[in-house]
């Protein structure tokens, strides 16, 4: 007997995911969301209506004044859809991945077949895009229920959060695969996404911050997602030029896919 | 079963197409070398097995062989293919159940397969179709639709090992298919394994448990700190390097020591263990009279057939089993 006769023949690839095995991955991940989409979905509501009716309308009664002559309202919810990208984003970008590796081995289930360590990156990187974008859809309606958008670019959003998410969840997906416990998680929320929330132009221009610390605001990624939406949402001209704010949360984003693609790589194959 | 009917079993389903090669293997994590240079070949249609006790290297043996773990040194072909070019090819053609269970605790057991066969580029109705099949192979076709985190650890095992016959592999790795199972659930998983042999499938297995390596491996290799010390097929190996029966001795005693000298002579060898003697002889019953007939009066005696057990206490002086 032959080595041709005692293995079978390679298989065409065949479909799609035949083709482009991430989606493979990507399907995985939606078929375990399933299990949970709905409570998820009712939060995905609630939230933005929690927070706008509390922050815009409840504190908006005390700025009489408005944000440079944008009502307080109008000002921050772009910012919160921009912060609210940035939290789902991180959310399923640590634990989910720490939980992967450490706690059911699912990657290594997923590194055992033909799988190779970009398509297991790139379908859960596909998923937490996902799961941001359809958050921000109802966020986005909420807001319009609201009357806070008052331009047709609003409807770039969707677009914008999709980088914003890109440009935080691959370098924290690097993060997390080079963790090995949740400890680190907290860390990382305490000391980077609750500042970044605070003060990377949210809730207030940063204009308003010490030089030192608005210099951090301008390098953190949230920022110039927060710019972006908010002039999409309003329709004025944003405080830094448009390309340099797509180029900047691209190269987070892409900086951020080659450590954590390598990351895995180092994780997955020892 | 006797030997001579296995000898014949061996030749009938093996070939002589080597579909696993390994030359002077090697595996090194920093300085340490869990690997050291093996050279095994396992060939079409036989069920080939590594056996040694807890770090012997049998695990990153599988992992080399698997394709998640570049070999450090020596060579590997699986299929004719090079691990190191042709991963995602090799591991097309591979169905791994690996020591610990990955499954997705959250999904149900159809759902584990179904994703799972999704990776191979497997067509979801096909999919569907393969994993009806194969939990009704593994007797859990009734408990398809629930979700994997209760079931019991046997039914994980064999949810795994479906799993890993989804996209019908050539060659089947399974690491310790059977650790922490009940024995009536070993029993099921290795009426298992022998059916897929009998369908032409290469099983490569690992384990310490000699039972397991005489009921299911045509041939094996007994491992111990990263080298082989012994190659050959079960009974072989039994007959080359231990008796046709071993007496178990216990004595009442903390030191069984004491004991051994006055056993010299009973057996072929005598083997000392912390809390029994082995006396290694043709005739277990005429041995253990001779033990009375010295006015010896072990606190038990056991007379069985010799096992792997043996042969490894034989090349390495420890037991498998810690
Ligand atoms: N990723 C790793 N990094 C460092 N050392 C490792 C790694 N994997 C295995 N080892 C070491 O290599 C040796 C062989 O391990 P391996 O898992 O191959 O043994 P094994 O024969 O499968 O043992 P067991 O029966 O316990 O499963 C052990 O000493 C182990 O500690
Ligand atoms: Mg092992």
């Amino acid at each position: 007997m032959s080595l041709a006769d005692a293995v079978a023949p390679p298989r065409p690839k065949t479909g799609l995911v035949g083709r482009f095995p991430v989606l493979a991955v990507l399907e995985y991940h939606l078929v375990a969301y399933r299990r949970t989409w709905r409570s998820g979905a009712f939060s995905s509501f609630l939230l933005p209506l929690l927070t706008v009716v509390g922050f815009g309308v409840g504190v908006g009664a005390y700025v009489d004044a408005g944000v440079g002559g944008v009502p307080y309202l109008d000002f921050i919810v772009p910012g919160l859809i921009a912060s609210t990208a940035l939290q789902i984003a991180v959310g399923e970008s640590t634990w989910p991945v720490l939980r992967n590796f450490e706690w059911v081995k699912i990657y290594f289930g997923q590194a055992a077949t033909p799988l190779r360590a970009a398509d297991i990156v790139g379908g859960h990187l596909a998923f937490v895009l996902f799961r941001v974008l359809t958050s921000s859809l109802a966020f986005l309606l909420v807001a319009g229920l609201f009357g806070t958008l008052h331009s047709a670019w609003a409807l770039a959003t969707p677009l914008l959060v999709l980088l914003i998410a890109i440009s935080v969840a691959a370098p924290v997906f690097a993060f997390s695969s080079a963790v090995r416990s949740d400890n680190y998680v907290a860390m990382l929320f305490r000391f980077a996404v609750i500042p970044m929330t605070l003060f990377a132009g949210v809730f207030f221009p940063v204009e308003s911050l010490p030089v030192v610390l608005r210099w951090l605001a301008y390098v953190s990624p949230l920022w110039h997602g927060v710019d972006l939406c908010r002039a999409a949402t309003l329709g004025l001209a944003p405080a830094w030029s448009v390309p340099g704010h797509l180029l900047y949360l691209a190269a987070w984003g892409f900086v951020g896919w080659l450590l954590a693609r390598s990351q895995f790589r180092r994780r997955l194959v020892i | 079963m006797d030997v001579s009917d296995q000898a014949v079993r061996v030749d009938a389903v093996a070939s002589d197409t080597v579909l696993i090669q390994a030359r002077g293997l090697v595996k090194r994590f920093g300085d340490f070398t869990a690997v050291d240079g093996i050279d095994v070949d396992v060939r079409a249609g036989e069920a080939f097995g590594f056996l040694g006790p807890n770090g012997a290297g049998k695990s990153s043996t599988m992992r080399m062989i698997g394709c998640v773990s570049p070999p450090t040194g020596g060579e590997l072909q699986i299929m004719g293919m090079d691990p190191r070019r042709d991963g995602p090819a090799i591991r097309a053609r591979l169905g791994v159940c690996p020591q610990s269970d990955n499954l997705d605790p959250e999904l149900t057991v159809q759902e584990n397969l179904t994703t799972y066969a999704r990776y191979f580029g497997i067509p979801r109705r096909v999919a569907r179709e393969r994993a009806a099949e194969l939990l009704n192979f593994v007797q859990l076709a009734e408990r398809a639709g629930s979700r994997v985190e209760p079931l019991s650890g046997g039914m994980k095992r064999r949810v795994t090992i479906a799993r890993a016959l989804v996209n019908e592999p050539d060659i089947v790795l399974l690491d310790e298919p059977t650790t922490g199972l009940d024995p009536q659930a070993r029993h099921l998983v290795w009426e298992r394994l022998f059916r897929l042999k009998q369908q032409g499938v290469t099983l490569v297995l690992t384990t310490h448990y000699m039972d397991e390596a005489e009921q299911l491996c045509d041939r094996l290799v007994v491992m111990d700190g990263g080298r082989i010390v012994a190659e050959g097929a079960p009974r072989t190996l039994i007959e080359r390097y231990s008796t046709r029966e071993v007496v178990e001795l216990r004595f009442a005693a903390d030191n069984q020591e004491d004991f051994a000298g006055k056993l010299v002579g009973l057996g072929e060898r005598i083997e000392v263990l912390p809390d029994r003697v082995l006396l290694y002889v043709g005739d277990g019953d005429a041995a253990v009279s001779a033990v009375h007939a010295r006015a010896l009066t072990p606190a038990s005696v056991l007379v069985r057939r010799s096992s792997l057990e043996d042969v490894f206490l034989h090349l390495t002086g420890r037991t498998l089993v810690d």
